[in-house]
């Protein structure tokens, strides 16, 4: 019994090899593009996701009503047209007749208000719920205490979504491009639960469809034949790779097998430009390494002291040599390039001489008390990882030329950011902030005095708060926009955060692979590429 | 013999059951959670998430419940792999482990034990000195150089085998990820065997066996290897464990799927549930491990017997 079940699965298995090598030389033509990540998807749900590789990998799987172009500029997606009202709070989107799902069903408007209200649904238990929060009644929804189906989004008929918003967001088509806007497909939902991402139940509307996930191995995406687009989609397979070792990924792009990299292993960065040239991408990215100074301990309370930390940074270097132009000089806290702004409010002290920035932040430390006989001392908090280290030390460094005395406190990631959040004392803790979307709103909010989660310094200025609350309330783009560098350049002269580095992006990208078009989000949908034999 | 191995796996269950529950509630001694990410959450949503997870419950009862899904064989679901349970993650990761650990243990046993042997029998020769230098080599280069090193040459500059990547455990792509593992196992191995032969052949059977006059050749490999692999086997044990689980760098230079890299990921991001899953599985990969060395003494050596 048990001899012949076995020799029946060795049948079976013989067959299906058999088969699929049968298919692959059947289907020899297909183009496949190979695409390193940073790591495994934590979970396929766009509604529970958060990291930058599953925005990758969902960005090809699923279309959501506007889509960002190889450019990064917001187009059409499953929507092909769109209006406001006047007042900003209520957007009515066109849905395209010709939007299907991978089973060939039709992707409707219902579709779209089912799942915004699973996102909102407490019980889903999504990370990125209050990325939707603008939509009328989301925050509500999510915390309970209004049930999901008053979360402002409605369908008058199978092609018109309405979604209602509680305040005109200018951002809010940007904050649609992000992955916790895309559609899920209700019935796969409805009949296998939190199963629906496994490849047999998923259900996609994107350019691609899920093939096969193994983890710490590879995702593979096949090409979705119902997507209104497919004729103009070239690779017909992706295979997302997983690398949490950048040397690895780095080893594979110069053997061949990979044609393109999320990261490079910054240590080798030399040896890297040198052998590969043209096929090393830095690009300016949406993102602030900083500096959190508690803002409201006495030692700080001076703004002048934070202002001489601040000044006596030599941040190109920093940049240059540490990060090996891996990162560049942060003056201002938004990054520059960013969507609906123009030039940050850059620190006044941004061309000064280094040496005469030393001297100046001397003399701040002396006005505000400290000197040779009453020493400032400070304590840098941060999480293991690469040159974080040298970073601290580096910085310490400089501060030693200002007389300040550095210790250093290194704890893994997750105990540093429990620690940050559940209020922990520090002087200056290490951290980073990636942008969700490209609005400065989407940096500044983190210092509202009521943003407890992300406000490690304890910041509050009330009026900070109030700028903040006007530009919520200005749907005037360039009016709002100067309201937001008022507030930023109050950040830059209070500063409970220090911002050192602007990140960037890194990628390596194979002179085979056309169509990787650098940008600020780093997003890179593999529908706009081809790959060349 | 059946009694006997019952009998070990019956006692080794109290010892599991210690094990596992000092891990749970040293575990969460740690500071931060699964939930603490370098973007923090919403307070409303870490609420939402503990409640999905138990993690608002008192330590105990989420003690309880873990101990009870645990004797239904269910090991939870994973925290970081949200995707997947425990459960599945090692079902597709540990026939790789295995695959990847019994190959290199196999290298390992055959490449070693020959050149333990040969040494032992040429002792303070050229060729001894070679093969304890090598294997002290082999010893000291740890596996996060090896890996590196083989995979550009073998991978980038010749391009004979694949730089990296499982493809679906195709033999070439598992040679060097084996060779990166083995080496140390043959040295060691290599090492153990040069020991206990030099001692087996000078020891009474064997003196008394070429007295009879038999071939140096069956001398050798019947009656000294016969006691010169008894440290070996002891060896095996807790080696199988490490092979099995210990193999992270490995998997993370190579790109394996396998379980290795689960014992540092899940602790660093607090996957509390797979913490636990990685310390079930290798409890019970040393008790197995050790029962079967013992079966395997008391097979090769007639002085041991299972009592």
């Amino acid at each position: 019994m048990m001899r012949s079940k076995l020799l029946s699965y060795a049948a079976g298995i013989g067959l299906a090899a058999f088969l699929v090598s049968a298919l692959a030389s059947a289907a020899s033509a297909e183009t496949t593009y190979t695409r390193g990540n940073d790591s495994d998807p934590e979970t396929l749900d766009q509604h529970k996701t958060s990291t930058i590789s599953e925005r990758n990998i969902l960005t090809d799987l699923y279309e959501g009503l506007v889509v960002y172009g190889a450019r990064a500029k917001v187009v059409p997606g499953v929507a092909e047209s769109w209006e406001t009202s006047d007042d900003g709070l209520t957007w009515t989107f066109h849905l395209r007749d010709d939007a299907k799902w991978s089973n060939g069903e039709p992707v409707t408007a219902e579709d779209f208000v089912f799942s915004y209200r699973r996102i909102l649904d407490p019980q889903t238990g999504a990370k990125y719920a209050n990325i939707l929060y603008p939509i009328k009644n989301a925050e509500a929804a999510s915390e309970g205490k209004l049930p999901p189906q008053e979360v402002g989004v409605t369908a008058p008929d199978a092609h018109t979504l309405q979604i209602t918003l509680e305040n005109a967001t200018p951002y809010f088509l940007e904050l649609l491009t992000h992955q916790t806007s895309m559609p899920v497909y209700p019935p796969a939902v409805e009949k296998y639960g939190t199963d629906f991402v496994q490849p047999e139940n998923m259900v996609t509307n994107g350019a691609y469809t899920l093939a096969e996930f193994t983890p710490n191995s590879r995702i593979v995406l096949v090409k979705n034949e119902n997507f209104h687009d497919a004729a103009n989609v070239k690779i017909d397979k992706v295979v997302y790779i997983p690398f949490e070792d950048r040397s690895a990924c780095l080893r594979r792009f110069e053997a061949g097998e990979v044609q393109s990299c999320s990261d490079i292993p910054t240590e080798q960065m030399k040896y890297v430009k040198e052998t590969l040239g043209d096929q090393v991408r830095i690009a300016p990215y949406l993102g602030t390494y900083y500096y959190a100074v508690k803002a409201d301990k006495e030692k700080f309370a001076d703004v002048r002291v934070r202002q001489a930390l601040s000044m006596a940074i030599d941040r190109e270097f920093i940049a240059d040599e540490i990060w090996a132009g891996a990162m560049l000089p942060a003056w201002s806290f938004v990054p520059p390039g960013i969507g609906n702004y123009g030039e940050p409010a850059y620190a006044e002290y941004k061309d000064m001489d280094p040496l005469d920035r030393e001297d100046r932040a001397k003399e701040l430390l002396e006005e505000a008390g400290y000197g040779e006989g009453k020493p400032l001392k400070v304590e840098i908090r941060y999480n293991t990882g690469e040159n974080h280290q040298n970073t601290a030390t580096a910085i310490a460094d400089m501060w030693k030329n200002i007389g300040v005395a550095t210790t250093f406190v290194n704890v893994d990631g997750a105990t540093h950011y429990a620690y940050l959040r559940d209020k922990g004392d520090f002087d200056i803790a290490r951290a980073g902030w990636i942008g969700d979307y490209s609005d400065p709103q989407n940096f500044l909010f983190l210092v509202e005095s009521d943003n407890p989660g992300f406000n490690y310094a304890n910041y509050s200025n009330p009026e900070y708060d109030a700028l903040m609350e006007k530009a919520e309330k200005t749907t005037d783009l360039e009016a709002r926009a100067k309201i937001l560098k008022e507030a930023e350049a109050i950040f830059m002269r209070d500063l409970p955060y220090i911002p050192i580095l602007y990140y960037s992006s890194l990628s390596l990208v194979s002179d085979k692979l056309k169509g990787w078009e650098d940008n600020l989000v780093n997003v890179h949908a593999s529908r706009w590429m081809s790959v060349e034999e | 013999m059946l009694r006997y191995v019952l009998k070990r796996m019956a006692a080794a269950i109290p010892t599991l059951f210690l094990i596992v529950t000092i891990s749970f509630f040293l575990m969460r001694v740690a500071p931060g959670g699964p939930f603490n990410l370098e973007r923090p959450l919403e307070a409303k949503v870490m609420e939402n998430l503990n409640r999905i997870y138990h993690l608002d419950e008192p330590l105990w009862r989420q003690y309880l419940l873990y101990l009870s899904n645990l004797l239904h064989g269910d090991l939870g679901p994973s925290f970081v792999y949200r995707d997947f349970s425990v459960g599945d993650l090692f079902a597709a990761g540990l026939p790789v482990s295995i695959q990847l650990g019994a190959s290199a243990m196999t290298l390992a046993l055959f490449l070693g034990t020959i050149l333990g042997s040969i040494a032992a029998l040429k002792q303070n020769s050229a060729i001894d000195y070679l093969v304890v230098g090598v294997a002290t080599f082999g010893i000291t280069i740890p596996p996060f150089v090896v890996a590196p090193v083989l995979s550009l040459i073998f991978g980038v500059s010749l391009g004979w085998l694949p730089a990296g990547g499982w493809g679906n455990g195709a033999f070439a792509n598992k040679i060097l990820p084996v060779i990166t593992l083995a080496l140390p196992q043959i040295a060691i191995v290599a090492r153990l065997i040069r020991g206990a032969m030099i001692e087996a052949l000078r020891s009474d059977h064997v003196r008394t066996a070429r007295a009879y006059g038999l071939p140096t050749r069956i001398v050798v490999m019947v009656h000294a290897l016969r006691a010169a692999i008894l440290p070996v086997v002891s060896y095996l044990g807790p080696a199988a464990a490490a092979l099995l689980t210990g193999s992270i760098v490995v998997e993370t230079i190579f790109g394996i799927p396998g379980i290795g890299r689960y014992f540092v990921q899940a602790a660093l991001s607090r996957d509390y549930t797979l913490v636990m899953g990685t310390v079930v599985v290798v409890s019970i990969f040393v008790v197995v491990f050790n029962t079967i060395v013992d079966l395997l003494y008391a097979w090769l050596d007639p002085r041991v017997r299972y009592d």
